[in-house]
């Protein structure tokens, strides 16, 4: 019994990695760069959420509404700002660089406004644990609706991705810059819409991730952001299914090693997964390979 | 006499401008350590600052040695507190077993040197074999991951010893079945207590100067040019026939073996060394990488000064304590664009002062 609980409380964890996987992917498949201040997006989300809602008392629709429209303006400005002006830089390194101070400058400016003590966040998800097997098991409403979420999300994605013009112009940039914008495609705002779909998943991701684990600092993002890059990579980056698929075995690895094997080494465990993927399968569970032309 | 030393500025006006620039990275932190020595022994050294003297060495080696790998290398590697970790719990390891064995500090100290670099540089060439195959961003997320592992690892690790021998532990300290008399040298998440504080400021200038004398020598060498031109051109590089894995791996293991180094000074200047993310984590590696960057990449005389400025002015300016943090993210992504932002670049070549200065003799040529 105890495992299946194991495993359900993995599956739980996992559909939130694979929640912020799917932003990860989505900006590291079309913009090529990893976006650093992902995981500190969230926390923004949930410190939005958390300041209308439980200090206000606004009810949670319009908390995760204005975290939603919030985050989608920051992840468009920080794209403006930080991103664009080194989108052509000699090194690749420097647009990296840049957004680990992004993500700092988020983590910082949170804990001065904030303060650096753990919040409560309250539960914007309002459905009881179900029972099974006369209590043994139980399954908490914000997992079943975490892997809901994550679901429809990924489906829209792929629909979106695959159907719409917009989507089609995405990988178009994603594959050749220089072509997709001879072809009259607007690279700047297709990489703007990019960046703002990303960061609107990550203020959701926010939101569910605190309603399962209610403590917040401004610290909160960013080993989530980092395991879900694992994730991300494990179920081969840039490819949607890959990180519903990465997100949710890593929570089940990280859940099982926590309770099998050590719950100091439970991190450890985590990113040993990612170098041996990146060992054996670098281009992860569903990824494309690509060759490296000169 | 006076002929020596004409012959000697000669000398030094022809030598070459790799070797004059060498020279004044040496010559600055000379004067500065004589400066400070002489303030001290004036009494006009506050305790804040003593205090201070052996982190700022710490942290100017930390800096340097990440230039190497971000700047000279051109990878970005995000574990760069995890191979200090490695070299001050070796460094700490070695001086609490060898305390008895070895009472006189001089000798016991630069084998614990020796010991902290060996150990770093090894895990830096174990983690380099199979991450340098990747590149860019996943390098920099496997080497974030590798500094993570290194800590947690360290937090659950127990070390005893007694009349047997070493005992392993990865629970707790009655796991490792001590006989009576038994000590435990590494207490898990309470780490190593009671390492001699053999640090000193000279020590830690001595090994500056080392840490220097390496990789500004490894740099303007065969070996640092073949390294430079794996950074501009890989496949441009493999193509003139030169060893990718091996050169990276060269770059990587000294880093991480000055990194250990740093480690170790670090270990010796407090009485408790635990792997904590405040000293050992994510953040600290970020914080070196800001010295590297504020400093120039691939500048190693400007990592010297960033790392040092970086450290002092928030001492200083008490009120600024706050936002120190703030303001280290604000100039990692102000430098960034600075220096990299192509648009940014156009206008500093139009506005910088070799410009502007040629402009004025212009107009004068043309008056």
């Amino acid at each position: 019994m105890s495992f299946i609980q194991y495993l359900i409380n993995g599956i739980s964890l996992g559909s939130v990695y694979a929640l912020i996987a799917l932003g990860y992917t989505m900006v590291y498949g079309i913009a090529k760069m990893l976006n650093f201040a992902h995981g500190d997006v969230i926390m923004v989300g949930a410190f939005t959420v958390y300041t209308l809602c439980s200090t206000l008392g606004l009810p949670p629709a319009v908390g995760i509404l204005v975290a939603v429209v919030l985050c989608t303006c920051l992840g468009i400005s920080i794209e403006k700002v930080a991103y664009k002006p080194l989108r052509k830089a000699a090194s690749p390194l420097a647009v990296l660089i840049t957004a680990i101070g992004v993500s700092y400058l988020l983590q910082n400016a949170v804990l001065l406004i904030f303060g650096a003590d753990t919040k409560a966040f309250t539960s914007v998800v309002p459905i009881e644990p179900i029972k099974l097997a006369d209590g043994q098991i139980s399954i908490s409403g914000e997992t079943l609706v975490t892997v809901l979420v994550c679901l429809v999300i990924m489906v829209s994605l792929i629909l979106f991705i695959n159907k719409s013009k917009v989507g089609q112009a995405m990988l178009a940039v994603s594959e050749d810059k220089g072509a997709a914008q001879l072809m009259g495609i607007n690279v700047n705002s297709t990489i703007a819409i990019t960046f703002a779909i990303g960061s609107a998943l990550a203020a959701v991701a926010g939101v569910l991730y605190c309603s399962a684990y209610p403590s917040l600092t401004p610290y909160t993002g960013s080993m989530p952001g980092i395991k879900a890059f694992v994730a991300a990579v494990f179920g081969g980056i840039g490819s949607i299914p890959g990180a519903f698929i990465g997100g949710i075995l890593l929570g089940i690895i990280e859940t099982f090693g926590k309770a099998y094997i050590s719950s100091q080494l439970s991190d450890a465990i985590v990113f040993g997964v990612l170098i041996v993927v990146l060992l054996v399968k670098p281009s992860g569970l569903l990824g494309k390979n690509i060759q490296e032309k000169v | 006499m006076q002929k020596e030393k004409i012959n000697l500025i000669s000398k030094f006006k022809n030598a070459n401008k790799n070797f004059k620039s060498n020279c004044i990275t040496y010559g600055i932190i000379l004067a500065a350590f004589l400066l400070i020595q002489i303030l001290v022994s004036a009494g006009a050294v506050s305790n804040l600052i003593k205090g201070l003297l052996v982190p700022l060495c710490t942290y100017a080696i930390l800096a340097v040695s990440l230039n190497l790998t971000v700047g000279i290398l051109g990878e970005l590697s995000l574990g760069h507190a995890g191979f200090m970790c490695v070299g001050a719990f070796a460094g700490a390891f070695f001086s609490k077993c060898m305390v008895g064995a070895i009472p006189s500090a001089i000798i016991r100290f630069p084998l614990a040197i020796l010991i902290g670099a060996v150990c770093a540089g090894f895990f830096g060439f174990l983690i380099g074999i199979p991450v340098l195959r990747l590149k860019g961003d996943y390098l920099a997320i496997v080497t974030l991951a590798f500094g993570e592992i290194v800590k947690n690892i360290i937090n659950c690790l127990y070390v005893g010893r007694d009349s047997k021998g070493f005992h392993f532990s990865m629970e707790d300290t009655a796991s490792l079945g001590l006989e009576e008399g038994g000590e435990v040298i590494i207490k898990g998440a309470q780490g190593i207590t009671g390492t001699p504080n053999d640090s000193t400021f000279t020590i830690g200038i001595v090994l500056l100067l080392i840490t220097l004398f390496i990789v500004l020598n490894l740099i303007h060498s065969r070996d640092g040019r073949a390294i430079m031109a794996i950074r501009d051109n890989t496949i441009a590089a493999e193509s003139v026939g030169i060893h990718i894995t091996k050169y990276k791996l060269m770059a990587f293991s000294i880093s991480a073996a000055l990194a250990g180094v740093a480690g170790v000074l670090y270990a010796h200047n407090l009485s408790t060394l635990t792997a904590l993310p405040k000293n050992f984590g994510y953040n600290q590696s970020i914080m070196i990488l800001v010295f590297v960057v504020l400093g120039g990449i691939g500048n190693i005389r400007g990592s010297v000064i960033s790392a040092v400025i970086l450290t002092l002015l928030p001492e200083l300016l008490r009120g600024l304590k706050d936002y120190r943090m703030l303001i280290y993210a604000v100039i990692l992504i102000a430098m960034m664009l600075f220096n990299w932002s192509p648009k940014c670049r156009e206008l500093r070549e139009k506005y910088s002062f070799k410009q502007l200065l040629a402009k004025r003799k212009n107009k004068k040529e043309a008056a």
